[in-house]
């Protein structure tokens, strides 16, 4: 342990600990604006400069420990000096729209900013003159980048894709894609996550709301909604409202405000996806000898993106079931509209997603099954739909709760964990284990997959089938090492569960950003506890999906199942692979 | 008023001459991945600064040159804007009256051919091709990237044995390096910025004269793979070293009867000595390698059987073959090649050269080596000739003035036209054609050209020719393997183009090079071997490197190493340098900045833990 004097105050930490941590271990709030903790200790905005006795210059907190009688001062004249020039600074190069910017009121240079009382110019503006690129889900902004770093630091270290990198030198270093690449031709995942850590507007994902509103006043759309599980376990944050509150069937009710005509449940086609995923499973297991192993689940775009971008050879061992965004977007334009009985291309389908890479999906040509249009025609983050409810003034503190719509509206305990990590595992195996056996497990049987550790394993035993070895995976570099081991043999599984966002779609890139805060545990806690409070917990146990094959799809695996809820991932490729 | 002042510098032009001296050194320590379009701006507005104001082209020329940079720079130029920038640049260099505006355009004309393509990007995609790959500049000036801040600091606090284990994952030599490396770590040492650049090399010595005996880490399990490994120098022993701690089985086979190839046989022990090689070789060998000495490829056994008896082949056979003057006498008896000389001392055949005066050929390193070795060999003179002046040789500045300092004679601007020998064949002396030194070719080097003076006679009874080395390439000209200009062509992994398991590496591919080249082209051989054996071991070492310290590190002399004097150590072999004191050592490891954590290096790249 080392003892040391912060502003006054005799404070002990472990050796190694940063003068930052030491602070803030004693609620001494140093402020900082590039710090990640784990992630970014780098010292580059020096925000977190303080005063050191005996070193003539000014030490950034951030990133050196503290020593044995170390005196700081956290506050003095020339630290505030220092903070206020260096945020100038900051600002002179800075495009301060904060009125248009999606991050105003959640920037961390705006609240520095603020409680500096940076009042007026001191330095001439110096913005650069060069083009943003607006054609891929996620947008990078030059003239709002502060050049942080942390979005090189979380795609490599967290991510490990190396997309970001700084480029250049001099005065006109900046962040670019790494290798001479744009980010259209790059190898790029869309997760997102690179947004949800940037501390300012630098990263965002692009805005798609006009096409909604448009399709809203749009008198010859039907205009349907879908809404991801993840979603609900996030959406009202910005409300601050009590997550036992803030229910998904109060946003139905905010949703439905806005003007859509149905609003519908991504938890139905998420137990749709298990019961199609799960006959496959049981397919191959007891064929092993025609695949090649592991299956891998299918349902997240950026992991897809991921392995065959990065792993090519594993995309055969990816599920062939859509996952349940598609899968809803396919049944809304077939299913659904045939039961409505119109023309399905006047069918508007917006989905709710936690997630940026879900847009590109969304857009692939393999995503027109139904009717040959896209079968999701937009999709809209969590941000992007707290931003329409804003607009039109939605208060969810006010409202009541109004149920989902049906036929597409009804969702178990099983699929409402699909935002979790392991959630999908755990929901697949309850219905696999019944249609091996013909009876349920204990819904709670396969509860070693859930949790908040990057990689899990575990063996079941379904009887009459045999072990299962499964693995959970979120976070692209925990996905990596995972690759590395089934490639060197190090591993083997039969089926495992990829979220590219680590913890799962609830921190997804989609999602609400809470600067230096990592969301994954409360929100899935949320998503958990509705399962365990869900009356249905079997996906295999849903009306509506139990309905939708015996009027229309006959079974999973089935001639239409085939058609509208399956895909070949190699029909289209990476811009790496081309 | 005076007729005539005394002329005395102002104040203001005092502190202006301190500060050139400042961007001087720190110019000298720009780190290499810069944007060069940046820099060639900012070193022309350097130079307009210079303009006296006279001359329109220098005047206005160089301010609308860097405008208009500027705008390829902030990306609103077009590829118009680069042929204005050449037009303006050209004409500059066509009308500027004097130096200033004429050798300022110049720079951007050099780099419009130089980096084009940058230029380019730049207006096409608004960005830079550059990029900085590792940031702590002696790391990345270090061709085996050895972990130098690392080091330095474990030497600050008296971890000798763990420095030479931090070194020994880069680099398996660290004695070797701590004698002879030529150090181009510290070139762009950003202590340059401060003060003088760290005496790195000086501080590596500390710690592996300071170690003890560091035992090597344990080798990883059998891999059943077999690997030869053509030539036991610093490159093939790099290689073996690392191929044996990932658990392949490496045998090398050795031309001469001893390991060290031109450690022992090109470098005299006055600058390395013996035992200390001895020693490093037999800790390199104890990790189990099996070695034949001996044993010619080519004569005593075909490229072809060692090629189809392994799984993997590296050939590191230097480059031993001596250059020829091609003047006439050259095959006069007494004439001898510094290869010959160098390669008999290292075998311990001492000629003596007793009462004889030498004539070396040459202007390099090897030329100082058998200078300074004739002189401990007893001659009574030992003239050097070369063809240019002093400050055109390629040898170190070290070497010229220590073998001035032991007596040697050096005869500049003098190109050998004949021996002159005896009746009985013996060479009785050399005659030299006066040269004067003339323009600069492209590489930067002046020319030098006849002098309108007679050729002069230099009474001689030994000619040491030490014009450089070419590869023997006799034994391999069957094997298939691509010859360029008499070296082995190898790619960047050290693969041999079309022969997946044949590599190549050091002076063979790279002609005559330093050692620290080759050691560092023995562990990329070894990298991708192990790949090509389909393996991927990781190279790595668990010493933890102390955290920096926070110093306000004020200007502060740099602490050098000694020689013994001049007068004692040209009598013998024993080495010439003293080593640090311990004072010294931690005075100069404490002004290391710590690049690996100030600056770039705690973002990216300051340490590379494993390879």
């Amino acid at each position: 342990m080392v003892t040391l004097t912060i502003d006054g105050r005799t404070v002990t930490v472990p050796e190694g600990t940063t003068i930052l941590e030491a602070a803030r271990s004693v609620h001494l709030d140093i402020p900082s604006l590039c710090y990640l903790k784990d992630i970014n200790e780098i010292g580059a905005c020096r925000i977190c400069i303080v005063e050191v006795e005996g070193y003539e210059r000014l030490v950034p907190s951030c990133d050196n420990a503290v020593a044995e009688g170390m005196v700081v001062y956290t506050n003095s004249p020339r630290v505030r000096e220092a903070r206020r020039v260096n945020l100038r600074l900051l600002l002179s190069q800075h495009d301060t729209k904060c009125t248009q910017c999606t991050r105003s009121g959640n920037c961390r240079l705006q609240e520095l900013c603020n409680d500096y009382n940076l009042l007026g110019d001191h330095y001439a503006k110096d913005l650069r003159p060069v083009p943003d690129d607006f054609s891929t889900p996620v947008i990078r902004l030059e003239n709002r980048c502060i050049k942080c770093m942390r979005c090189i630091q979380v795609c490599d270290k967290i991510q490990s894709m190396n997309i970001w990198d700084v480029i250049g030198s001099g005065s006109r270093a900046t962040v670019g894609v790494a290798r001479h690449r744009s980010l259209a031709e790059s190898d790029c995942t869309f997760c997102g996550q690179c947004i949800t850590h940037c501390p300012v507007g630098g990263l965002q994902e692009h805005d798609d709301t006009g096409k909604v509103f448009d399709a809203l006043a749009d008198p010859n759309k039907i205009t349907v909604v879908q809404v991801a599980p993840a979603v609900r376990a996030a959406w009202a944050e910005y409300y601050h409202l009590d997550p036992k509150f803030a229910t998904a069937q109060r946003m139905v009710t905010g949703l439905k405000h806005m003007g859509f005509d149905y609003v519908f449940d991504t938890n139905f086609a998420a137990d749709l996806t298990i019961m199609e995923e799960g006959s496959e499973f049981l397919q191959r297991f007891t064929h092993r000898e025609r695949y090649t192993w592991p299956m891998f689940t299918s349902c997240c775009p950026g992991w897809v993106r991921f392995v065959k971008g990065q792993f090519p050879q594993y995309t055969q061992n990816l599920s062939t079931a859509k996952s349940p965004q598609q899968m809803f977007g396919a049944v809304a334009k077939s299913y659904f509209a045939q039961k409505l009985g119109v023309d399905p291309h006047n069918i508007f389908v917006a989905s709710i997603m936690p997630c940026t890479a879900k847009k590109s999906e969304a857009k692939l040509p393999t995503m027109r099954d139904a009717c040959g249009d896209p079968d999701v025609d937009v999709v809209l983050t969590t941000r992007e739909m707290v931003r329409m409810f804003r607009g039109e003034q939605v208060n969810p503190a006010v409202m009541a709760e109004t149920p989902f719509d049906s036929p597409l509206g009804t969702g178990t305990g099983a699929a409402v964990i699909f935002g979790a990590t392991g959630g999908v595992m755990d929901a697949a195996l309850r219905s696999a284990y019944y249609l091996v056996t013909g009876s349920n497990p204990d819904p709670d049987a396969f509860h070693s997959v859930r949790g908040m550790d990057g990689w899990k394993e575990a063996v079941f035993t379904i009887p009459g089938a045999g072990d299962v070895r499964v693995a959970v995976v979120s976070g692209l570099g925990n996905t990596r090492r995972l690759m590395e081991a089934l490639e060197s043999g190090r591993a083997s599984y039969d089926f495992v569960e990829v979220m590219a966002c680590p913890g799962g779609c609830a921190a997804g890139g989609g999602q609400p950003i809470h600067d230096g805060v990592e969301m994954a545990e409360s929100r899935g806690g949320v998503l958990w506890n509705l399962d365990a409070d869900a009356t249905i917990r079997f996906s295999h146990e849903n009306p509506d999906v139990q309905a939708l094959y015996a009027s229309y799809l006959e079974r999973p695996l089935g001639e239409k199942s085939h058609h509208l809820l399956h895909t070949q991932h190699d029909a289209w490729k990476m811009p790496n692979q081309q | 008023m005076s007729r005539l002042d005394i002329k005395s510098p102002s104040r203001a032009q005092t502190v202006v001459d301190n500060l050139y001296r400042d961007v001087e050194r720190r110019i000298a320590a720009s780190p290499p991945g810069l944007c060069p379009v940046d820099m060639s701006r900012s070193f022309l507005q350097l130079c307009h600064a210079q303009s006296c104001g006279k001359c329109v082209p220098c005047r206005i020329g160089l301010g609308q040159l860097s405008m208009l940079i500027g705008q390829v720079l902030d990306g609103t130029g077009t590829m118009e804007t680069i042929d204005i920038i050449e037009k303006t640049a050209r004409t500059i260099v066509n009308t500027a009256d004097c130096a200033i505006g004429r050798d300022a355009a110049r720079l951007v004309v050099d780099g419009l051919e130089g980096f084009r393509d940058d230029y380019e990007e730049h207006v096409k995609h608004h960005r830079c091709l550059a990029g900085l790959q590792n940031p702590v500049p002696c790391v990345s000036l270090c061709p085996a990237g050895v972990d130098i801040p690392g080091y330095v600091a474990l030497v600050g606090e008296g971890r000798y044995a763990d420095a030479v284990r931090l070194i020994r994952k880069d680099n398996p030599m660290p004695v070797s390096c701590a004698y002879i490396c030529e150090h181009p770590c510290e070139a762009r040492c950003r202590r340059n910025m401060i003060d003088d650049a760290i005496n790195i090399r000086g501080l590596k010595r500390y710690a592996v004269d300071h170690a003890g005996d560091v035992p090597n880490p344990p080798n990883a399990p059998s891999t059943g793979k077999r690997v030869a490994i053509i030539g036991g120098g610093p490159s093939g022993l790099s290689c073996a070293y690392y191929l044996t701690l990932m658990g392949h089985q490496v045998t090398i086979y050795e031309e001469r009867k001893q390991l060290g190839g031109m450690l022992r046989y090109g470098i005299p022990s006055y600058r390395y000595p013996r035992h200390l090689l001895d020693r490093e070789i037999q800790s390199i060998l104890s990790t189990g390698i099996e070695v034949h000495t001996s044993i010619t490829v080519g004569k005593d056994i075909t490229f072809d059987e060692i090629h189809q008896k392994y799984d993997c082949l590296y050939i590191a056979i230097g480059a031993q073959q001596d250059k020829k003057t091609g003047i006439p006498g050259e095959d006069s008896r007494n004439v001898i090649s510094a290869v010959e000389m160098l390669r008999a001392i290292g075998d311990d055949h001492m000629p003596d050269f007793s009462g004889k005066n030498v004539v070396v050929i040459g202007g390099g390193n090897v030329a100082m080596d058998v200078t300074r070795s004739s002189i401990r060999l007893g001659a009574d003179k030992v003239t050097c000739v070369y063809r240019r002046r002093v400050e055109d040789m390629t040898a170190l500045p070290d070497e010229v003035t220590g073998a001035l300092a032991e007596g040697a004679e050096l005869m500049t601007l003098a190109a050998p036209v004949r021996i002159e020998a005896d009746e009985n064949g013996v060479a009785q002396a050399l005659w030299v054609q006066p040269q004067i030194i003339g323009e600069t070719d492209k590489s930067g080097r002046p020319r030098p050209n006849k002098a309108a003076l007679d050729e002069v006679r230099i009474p001689a009874d030994i000619i040491v020719v030490a014009i450089g080395q070419g590869i023997e390439i006799q034994g391999f000209t069957q094997s298939g393997i691509p010859i360029k200009r008499g070296t082995f062509v190898a790619a960047s992994s050290s693969q041999v183009d079309n022969m997946d398991n044949v590599f190549a590496g050091g002076d063979c591919v790279t002609g005559p090079a330093t050692a620290i080249r080759a050691i560092a082209a023995g562990k990329v051989a070894a990298a991708n071997i192990d790949e090509q054996l389909g393996f991927c071991h990781e190279i790595r070492v668990d010493v933890d490197v102390p955290a920096p310290r926070l110093n306000n590190r004020p200007p502060h002399g740099r602490i050098n190493t000694t020689e013994r004097e001049a007068y004692e150590r040209k009598h013998d072999f024993c080495d010439i340098e003293c080593g640090m004191t311990e004072e010294g050592a931690r005075t100069e490891a404490s002004r290391c900045l710590r690049c690996d954590h100030f600056g770039y290096g705690i973002f990216k790249g300051g340490r590379i833990e494993k390879w």
